[in-house]
Formats: C-alpha cells, structure tokens, sequence
C-alpha cells in the first residue's frame, strides 16, 4: 500500500491562523491604519482558509494518497473558532463605547482640570482659554474659545 | 480662527511629544495617565487600551472663555483624528 504523505497543507492553515489572531494583538493594532480596520489580519485569515480548502481536498478527494481525514476537520473548527473570536474582538466588543451620560452637554460648564503637556508643564483650563495664542512676533490674541479633543491615546 | 486645540489621552508625556513630532503637530498635548479628567467628564472607557488600559472614549467639547460648553460630539468611531469640517461649523458658534 502507498504510504500516504503528510498533509501539510492543514498543519498550515492552522499556523497562519494562529498567526492571523496573534499577530493584530500584538502589532498590527498599534498603527491606526491597520487597527481601524484589521486588513491585514483578515487577509491572512483568508490565506488561512485557502491552505484548509486544499488541504481537505487532499484528505477526501486523494485520501489514498494524503492522511488528514481526522485531523483536517478537527483544525478546521478550531481555526473556524480563532475566526470567531478575533471577529468577536475586534468588531464587537471593541466598539462597544460606554454611554457617558454625565459627560458635560451643551450648556454647562466644563469641569475645571490641570494636566502637563508634552514638556510637563501644569495647563490648567482657565489658562489653556485666558493665554493669548500666537508666537511673540504676531498679533497675539486670547482665544475665543478652546477646543477639548479627548482621544484613546497610542498607548 | 482664534480656538485653541487641545488634545487630551493617557498618553505620558513622552508619547505624545514624540507622537506630536512624528506628525508635525503644534497643537497642545495633555497627559492624563491616570484618567482623573477623563472620569471627570465621564469619558472613562474601561479596559480598552490594548494591555486592558483604562482609556478615553473619543468625544470633543468646544468650551468658550466662560468655561460654558457650547459644542461637543461623542463621536461613535474610534478614531484619533477629528474631523476638520465638523469643527469649523461648531467654531462658527463662537463668533
């Protein structure tokens, strides 16, 4: 009887799944572009599914000459699992925002704070609205009013 | 336009300097490590930086020189960069 190869093609899938998953965690979620909306992570979950469609095929189709009748099923839900879950993270349950209900509305005054900008220096609110913008040599005014960006930050 | 952008995250200091330098931005960058202001305008977002950090929700407030606010958006994108068009209307409420 022929001996039957091994069906790499499966072990891959799996691999690059796992490297799919990992990998937008640990690097790809640091950069805005690739964060925003994980491209490159889904892609490589595609690679991922192509790998176990010829490896399935090679277990089935050409059982005679390629093992993997057991284990391709067996790493196909589990990389069909890993799919999942990133799915859930990162469509889900990052976009759920907290409702910010007492957050400050149109009409009432902003809580009055002191924070060190990028030299830390103390910026209180009153100052950031009272100090004239504007270098030395132009026209310097105070603001009309100041702009609050609150954002997630780069970590 | 005479308002004065100020960007506020739990980014250290350090972060955002080189965040601000990366980017060419001159506008004022506030750390807030510990997120007392972000609690104080109820901005807290539990547990979604990336190491399960407490960070900002996005949200922008435009505050004229009596403190009032006279704008703001909860926006529901994540994203850093707020948009240009959006905030010249609400400074048009300034004038």
């Amino acid at each position: 009887m022929k001996k039957r190869r091994l069906n790499w093609s499966l072990w891959a899938g799996f691999l690059v799944s796992g490297v799919a998953f990992a990998t937008y965690f640990l690097f790809f979620a640091q950069f805005p572009v690739t964060r925003d909306f994980p491209w490159v992570n889904l892609l490589l979950f595609g690679a991922a599914a192509a790998l176990f469609i010829v490896g399935l095929q090679r277990a089935f189709v050409n059982a005679s000459s390629y093992r993997g009748r057991v284990s391709g099923p067996i790493l196909t839900t589990l990389s069909t699992v890993i799919l999942g879950f990133f799915c859930f993270s990162v469509f889900v349950e990052s976009r759920h925002l907290p409702s910010a209900e007492n957050a400050p509305q149109v009409g009432q005054k902003a809580p009055q704070f002191s924070l060190p900008d990028t030299n830390g220096k103390s910026e209180s609110l009153s100052e950031l609205l009272s100090t004239p913008i504007g270098a030395p040599s132009t026209q310097r005014r105070v603001p009309k009013g100041v702009l609050l960006v609150f954002y997630r930050g780069y970590w | 336009m005479g308002i004065r952008p100020v960007a506020i995250s739990v980014d250290a200091p350090e972060v955002s300097r080189g965040l601000c330098q990366r980017r060419g931005y001159t506008f004022i960058f506030l750390s807030d490590p510990k997120a007392e202001v972000i609690r104080r305008y109820d901005l807290l977002h539990r547990g979604a930086g990336i190491k399960g950090h407490d960070i900002a929700r996005p949200a922008e407030f435009l505050v004229d020189s009596a403190r009032t606010v006279r704008w703001a958006n909860l926006t529901e994108a994540l994203r850093v960069r707020a948009r240009p068009e959006q905030m010249i209307e609400a400074a048009k409420v300034l004038q």
